[in-house]
């Protein structure tokens, strides 16, 4: 597997050097000499000089012939540039970008990059499953993002305490499919009843997170 | 007429003048506010200091629908950006954007984008000026197709032509 990594910053240079200790060929091009040279000393000639935005740069690495292209600089717009290049000029078959600002992400996307990595967005989504927000946590996104996997963590005051689970009527389109209480999961039984503390998973379209919401968090606001 | 313009450079401001003179609707976006003092003091368009390539930024100056989206920042790759977001998420009915690397300004006209290549421009002329033959290609890349991404399908948005004629219809 030849992998092509573009971008010499900390996440470039730790995945080149796992990449080679798991045995794969690696070329890592970073446009700035300097950083270049002090990387070179240490992960040798697979290091290139260069910047890859650049067509005739990315060519001379050997974009034509690489299997994966990780475009993993600071900044987005060349990462999407990087990508775009790959797949279009040189036919990669997988691209891969680093996205600094999670909106990006519906266009990268829809731009055909084909996997979309935001560390801001998983940073995020870590603070929000650690602190008690009343507000329904995105666990995930199916599909191209038509779906959702929702969490809601039931506290004092939801409407949802005391009922069946079954019952609570969910907007259509959503589906309430399990509950982890006490940090186990719980499949949803007939007579499941809903309790403080317990976690509902939910699945649905984006669209009916607010109903959804009222249903399970209700309205207020303070902790 | 609207126009959104990507980069308040001395390329930029003297466009936002010239069709605001011309009676264009023309909102001017720069990420420093010292850019916005080439604007002349008749500039009758709107400045506003933010990021051309954040979509909720362009969406709530209200850079929605325009019949012409420039990408004239000083960097090729926030200008590839910039248009594309213009086409793919806000309906520009034509982009430009400013590629001074030849290669990539060809590559992105062969994806449905307009480009221009200062480096060609330039080139074609001194080229010209001395009398010698001028290339195919002097610099302005017009795209063959409309814009596509991978999965092939084109964007309906996109008018392939070159865009001075779209100006002089104005």
């Amino acid at each position: 597997m030849f992998v092509l990594v573009v971008g010499g910053g900390k996440v470039g240079y730790y995945l080149t050097k796992e990449l080679i200790a798991s045995g794969h060929e690696v070329a890592l091009m970073e446009k700035d000499r300097r950083r270049a040279d002090q990387i070179k000393e240490e992960i040798g000639s697979v290091v290139i000089a260069q910047d890859g935005c650049e067509g005739k740069y990315l060519h001379e690495a050997g974009a034509n012939r690489a299997d994966i292209v990780a475009a993993v600089t600071g900044d987005d717009e060349d990462n999407l540039v990087i990508c775009q290049m790959a797949k279009h000029h040189f036919a990669v078959p997988r691209t891969i970008a680093r996205v600094n600002n999670p909106k990006n992400e519906r266009l990268f996307r829809h731009l055909g990059v084909d996997e979309i990595i935001s560390p801001t967005r998983m940073i995020l989504g870590s603070i929000e499953q650690d602190i008690p927000v009343h507000e329904l946590l995105h666990l995930a996104a199916l599909g191209v993002g038509e779906l959702e996997i929702i969490e809601a963590h039931l506290q004092a005051g939801s409407p949802a305490i005391g009922k069946i689970a079954l019952d609570i009527p969910v907007p259509a389109g959503c589906s309430v499919f399990g509950v982890i209480r006490n940090g186990q999961p719980t499949p949803l039984k007939g007579d499941t009843v809903l309790q403080e503390g317990d976690k509902v998973i939910a699945i649905g379209r984006p669209d009916c997170e607010e109903e959804l919401r009222g249903q399970l968090i209700g309205e207020h606001v303070e902790a | 007429m609207k126009a959104v313009i990507v980069g308040c450079g001395r390329v930029g401001a003297g466009l936002a003048h010239e069709l605001d003179r011309a009676g264009w609707q023309v909102l001017i976006l720069d990420t420093a506010a010292a850019a916005f003092d080439r604007l002349p003091s008749t500039f009758g368009g709107t400045a506003i200091r933010g990021d051309g390539t954040d979509e909720d930024t362009l969406r709530r100056e209200g850079a929605e629908g325009a019949d012409l989206f420039l990408a004239l920042t000083e960097g090729d790759n926030r200008n590839v950006m910039a248009a594309q977001l213009g086409i793919e998420a806000l309906g520009a009915r034509q982009c430009v954007a400013k590629i001074n690397d030849p290669v990539r300004a060809e590559a992105y006209a062969h994806l449905g984008i307009t480009t221009l290549c200062r480096t060609n421009l330039m080139a074609t002329a001194v080229l010209g000026f001395l009398g010698q033959a001028i290339p195919d290609h002097p610099g302005i890349y017009s795209p063959e197709v409309p814009h596509t991404h991978v999965d092939g399908q084109p964007h309906a948005a996109v008018a392939p032509g070159d865009v001075s004629q779209t100006t002089r219809e104005a």
